[in-house]
């Protein structure tokens, strides 16, 4: 095992964090407190609870959840684009490195930055709504499973996308839209049966549902079924891992 | 003696179906300095890349220092480092970080110490600190060279390393690169300078249109196929070549001034004798002569000309 170059690669990565920290730490807390701001306090004080939770709180997992998705794949899509784009990925696939170890290096960076940030945004919805986790463990574990799955598609993204209008529209045209439609801002029960339905083919949908399970004992589809999703996701993400440094597709000629 | 680096069968179709190497095969001595010849597009840095694990071979085996480069990568590619032609580098970061980051990516503990050395070998060691994006494009290159020493490797490829590099520099790299033969590194270079080739190189591979069309010591290169040439400074001008000596390769200069002579060094009877003799005969003066042999250039030139 080449712990080195592990060590090298997430310290690169993080060192780039730290740079663009106003960008990649402050620009999501920002615009999440805005939402806490509009739809948790100033819309949400004429709403009615769901499940018996205030709709401030009850937004704060899927909230949390959205912003987690993104950016677990901006990130790790951004830090493996960088250096197909610039050239310099020579090195890596030059290194005596296995793809174990790539990943480890990239996609470990990429997560640690998005669970700061998800920690970071529930202190910050804190100071703007009410709200109490009843399984922190379960908490941590749907946030390091997501970070780390989502920035395992991340990648993947990054090595797929020949142009960096690929690398935006992936996140824009397709995750976006599910993240929303995936139960941040409503119950899937209050939808009818017809849309309930069909949301159940979103994969966001568990994500959500097991996250809010955690914090309020509530969820839309049983916890158990939201771990297994996310873990088949994730094994998902994984295989085509695989099959890329296997086949060398679009990092090797 | 085990070849450090040993090709065989080598070929590689790119996706397209272009037939960038056929068929290659090539030992690399441990500690030559090896310069691999050849026009643009000849499949130069295809081969280099296959070597280095950029680029996947399509048939054929290479090792390096005896370990299999697919199979056996980590063993092979520890003791490589590959300075590539296009110049790519990271933006931001430090010449001194991004040169650490090289080491821990090749799986060696940080050395402090030998970072120094390298960087300041390179006449780096005053830009440590700065941003790689601040530096010219002269002194990334020497980045990206330090960047493949930070691991000390035992084999080193440069891809046209001295590209754009200005003259006072390039003879400091020539320098550099035989100081690292002289600590047993094996070079393997590629460039477009002949010259450079000329002074430098041990051997010589020649590389055309994918087929390695010839590999040879550089001294018995020249010797073989170099072509000398005599050059006759008359006392006074001839009108044209006499008759007489029509037989004779000869070459009269415009103004009539000079006779030149090629002849080839590898044969027995250069004619030189018997020319001097048939022109003291005719009462052809000359007050001075000079010979000088082909360059490596005007032999390598001629090769791939020769070929269809
Ligand atoms: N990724 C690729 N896909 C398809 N063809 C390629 C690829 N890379 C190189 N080639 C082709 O393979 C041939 C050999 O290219 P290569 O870069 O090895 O040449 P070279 O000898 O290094 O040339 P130069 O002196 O210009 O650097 C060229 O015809 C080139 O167009
Ligand atoms: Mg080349």
């Amino acid at each position: 095992m080449n712990v080195y170059a592990i060590k090298a690669i997430y310290i690169f990565e993080m060192a780039r964090t730290w740079r663009t920290l106003l960008q990649s730490i402050a620009a999501p807390v920002i615009s999440t407190s805005l939402y806490f701001i509009v739809f948790g306090a100033a819309i949400g004080s004429r709403m009615v609870e769901i499940d018996g939770i205030s709709y401030g709180a009850f937004i704060v997992p899927g909230l949390i959840m959205l912003s987690l998705l993104s950016e677990s794949i901006s990130n790790a899509s951004f830090g493996i684009y960088m250096p197909k784009f610039s050239g310099t990925i020579y090195e890596i696939l030059s290194a005596p490195i296995s793809p174990f170890e790539t990943i480890a290096g990239y996609v470990g960076a990429a997560a640690t930055k998005s669970i700061i940030l998800g920690l970071l945004m529930l202190v910050t919805a804190r100071l703007f709504v009410d709200f109490t986790i009843v399984h922190p463990l379960w908490m941590i574990g749907f946030l390091v499973l997501t970070s780390v799955t989502f920035s395992l598609f991340g990648f993947i993204l990054g090595i797929w996308a020949d142009g960096f209008e690929k690398l935006q529209l992936v996140p824009m045209l397709i995750v976006t839209p599910l993240t929303f439609l995936g139960g941040s801002f409503y119950s899937i029960d209050m939808l009818p049966p017809f849309w309930r339905t069909i949301t159940l083919f979103n994969p966001v949908v568990y994500l959500i549902s097991g996250f809010r399970w955690s914090f309020y004992g509530v969820s839309d589809v049983s916890v158990g079924i939201s771990l297994s999703m996310t873990l088949a996701f994730m094994a998902l993400c994984l295989a085509t891992v695989w099959w890329i440094f296997k086949t060398g597709y679009r990092l090797k000629a | 003696m085990q070849p450090i680096i040993s090709v065989s069968k080598l070929s590689k179709t790119y996706a397209g179906g272009f037939l960038a190497l056929k068929n290659i095969d090539l030992k690399i001595h441990c500690g030559e300095i090896f310069a691999l010849l050849g026009p643009n597009g000849a499949g130069k840095t295809t081969l280099i890349s296959i070597i280095c694990g950029i680029v996947t071979p399509s048939t054929g085996i290479v090792l390096a220092d005896g370990h299999d480069i697919v199979r056996d990568y980590r063993a092979a590619r520890s003791k490589i480092g590959l300075v590539p032609q296009e110049l790519s580098t990271d933006l931001w970061e430090t010449v001194w970080d991004t040169v650490s980051f090289s080491r821990g990516l090749f799986g060696k503990p940080p050395n402090p110490a030998y970072i120094e050395k390298v960087l300041r070998d390179l006449s780096l060691w005053n830009k440590k600190d700065a941003e790689i994006m601040t530096l010219s494009g002269g002194m990334k290159r020497r980045v990206m060279i330090a960047k493949a020493l930070s691991h000390e490797p035992q084999i080193l490829f440069l891809d046209e390393p001295t590209a754009g590099v200005d003259v006072e520099l390039r003879q400091g790299m020539w320098e550099m690169v035989r100081s690292l033969r002289a600590s047993g590194v094996t070079i393997i270079l590629t460039t477009h300078y002949i010259e450079e080739a000329e002074e430098m190189a041990d051997r010589i591979g020649v590389i055309s249109k994918g087929e390695l069309i010839l590999v040879e010591d550089k001294t018995i290169l020249m010797e073989k196929l170099g072509k000398k040439q005599l050059t006759l400074h008359l006392q006074s001008p001839l009108e044209s070549i006499p008759a007489e000596l029509a037989g004779y390769p000869l070459e009269l200069s415009a103004d009539g001034n000079e006779l030149v002579y090629t002849f080839d060094v590898q044969h027995e009877h250069t004619g030189i004798a018997s020319l001097l003799r048939r022109l003291g005969e005719r009462g052809i003066d000359f007050k001075d002569l000079q010979t000088n042999q082909s360059s490596l250039e005007e032999i390598f030139v001629s090769l791939v000309r020769a070929r269809p």
